[in-house]
């Protein structure tokens, strides 16, 4: 195992799901002292702070409540990535020895259904809109669709994917799900997009979430149960990779941004898929869960059936994967998303994960976020 | 020919309306719609090119709701399959699907390009875009 550079020394949380009436950026300071206090810190004792949200507001403002304190605030917006690219902008600062401590924060808030995009951001024609093309729905049902086909893989197994994802959420007090719901009831819930149910597909929704960071050797003198990043990377896609928006794909197919990443991330850290106790990934919709599987390297394209059948991605199973009941029952603020699954993955590896706790004391966490236009950031984490 | 959704999307050929795409003089890489720049080997040397009007299902789904702006659809919602379609040599494009029972849609069977009307204009004239229709087996 390499030397980490970073530890997180401090999480916080806001709960994920609604909260009518307090805005996204409030949601970010409620995780925020949390994370300072969860240090030992106060917020005159950040050094840097990077922060990302897509659609609720500019992070370097959060120091108008936070302390006007002069540090360098810098805003992190990534897409799906904007948490992991936060985090690594912060494990990059200090690998340069600009600083010693500092804060990491993502939030955001959106409104309900699905988000609906404007084509000319992605440089496309109005004509892939206005014909309903333009749907991160419809994607996820096109792609799930061809990977079942090619790796042999039944539609049950889309379901059993929710119906674990509600179970630990009903466990995690900071989900938004917090309901166990059946595999029969998903699999015959409203079809979204086939093969797709409703109840297999996340929501856009909100939540923050916020670390205290700092050089990985002076971690003991802050905590006696720090997290240390051992790797993290961002990749975008290549040419032939299979993405949202896309009115054409090359017939040469290439690897997914998710390989890319997931590799650089492991190769950072000087560890391999076999090494990871607990894991969370990307799980836009339940296919998204079982693609993510084999691209970061977790388990070989087609297994994803059988391990999953005998409970293996369970709480108490040899591979326990989202955890805290992943996008599906905790929503998706993008700004606040990869984060969420760092924190989880940090109350795991402390052992503080109370009714969705793994047991056996993990030791080495893994973290996946994938999404529009086609990037993945992952991290390995080790305690 | 009746209004399309945007005629830059098509030319006509000897068979009929066909989808207009790019193709890289430089190294034969193909896309839809057209652009300038060639997403494989970086080079600027994209001549327009009319794409096969046959070719295999790729993957496909149903649409299952209206979805919101800016889609121009009717307001009363039916569902519509949406698909991958491989057109042999030249890429893979997405399109509308005439059929949208799941049932009658399978990987790899042969599908045709069709023109069909996705909405109503002010004029109360129909709208064109492309779909692929199942060609059945031959």
């Amino acid at each position: 195992m390499n030397a980490p550079a970073l530890a997180i020394i401090g999480i916080g949380i806001h709960p994920f799901g609604r909260t009518e009436g307090v805005s996204g950026r409030a949601q970010a300071v409620h995780a925020v002292r949390a994370a300072l206090a969860d240090a030992g810190l106060g917020f005159g004792d950040m050094q840097f702070g990077f922060g990302g949200s897509w659609s609720a507001g500019d992070p370097d403002t959060l120091v108008s409540e936070l302390g006007l304190t002069s540090l360098p605030f810098m805003n992190v917006v990534n897409g799906c990535a904007t948490g992991g690219s936060a985090l690594i902008s912060a494990d990059a600062a200090i690998r340069a020895g600009l600083h010693d401590v500092g804060l990491v924060v993502g939030f955001d808030k959106h409104p309900r259904g699905a988000f609906n995009t404007d084509p000319a951001s992605h440089g496309i024609g109005d004509w892939y809109g206005e014909t309903g093309l333009m749907l991160t729905t419809q994607f996820f049902g096109l792609k799930i669709q061809r990977y079942l086909h090619v790796h042999g893989i039944g539609t049950d197994v889309l379901a059993a994917i929710a119906e674990k994802a509600f179970r630990n959420g009903a466990l995690n007090p900071n989900a938004w799900r917090r309901k166990e719901i059946s595999a029969e009831e998903i699999a015959s819930a409203p079809m979204i997009s086939h093969p797709l149910t409703q109840y297999m597909y996340c929501s856009p929704g909100e939540g923050a979430v916020a670390f205290v960071v700092c050089r990985a050797d002076r971690a003991p003198d802050y905590t006696d149960n720090p997290v240390y990043l051992s790797g993290a990377a961002l990749r975008s896609r290549r040419y032939g990779s299979f993405e949202v928006f896309s009115p054409w794909l090359a017939l040469d197919a290439a690897q997914s941004p998710t390989v890319d990443a997931a590799a650089a991330a492991f190769a950072q850290a000087g560890l391999t898929p076999a090494d990871v106790d607990v894991a969370q990934v990307q799980d836009t919709e339940s296919g998204a869960e079982l693609m993510h599987m084999a691209e970061t390297g977790l388990c070989e394209h087609g297994a994803q059936e059988e391990l999953i059948a005998s409970g293996g991605t369970a709480l108490d199973g040899r591979l326990p994967i989202n955890t805290d009941g992943g996008c599906i029952a905790n929503g998706e603020p993008i700004g606040a998303s990869g984060l969420r699954q760092v924190y989880e993955t940090a109350l795991q590896l402390r052992g503080e994960a109370g009714d969705h706790q793994v047991p056996g004391g993990p030791r080495v966490g893994f973290t996946h976020v994938y999404g529009a236009p086609g990037i993945s950031a992952c991290t390995v984490l080790t305690r | 020919m009746p209004r399309t959704v945007d005629d830059s999307l098509f030319t006509e050929t000897p068979d009929g309306t066909a989808l207009l795409g790019s193709r890289c003089d430089d190294c034969g890489a193909h896309t839809f719609p057209r652009q300038g720049g060639c997403p494989r080997c970086t080079g600027t040397a994209m001549a327009d090119v009319a794409l096969a009007r046959e070719g295999t299902l790729w993957s496909f789904t149903v649409q299952g709701f209206r979805p919101k702006t800016p889609y121009r659809g009717p307001e009363e919602f039916a569902p519509y399959g949406v698909g991958y379609v491989e057109l042999p040599g030249q890429l893979i494009v997405e399109a509308r699907l005439t059929e949208h029972d799941p049932d009658r849609l399978e990987i790899g069977m042969p599908v045709r390009l069709e023109m069909i009307p996705f909405r109503v204009d002010e004029a109360g004239e129909p709208v064109l875009t492309f779909a692929f229709a199942p060609a059945g087996r031959s």
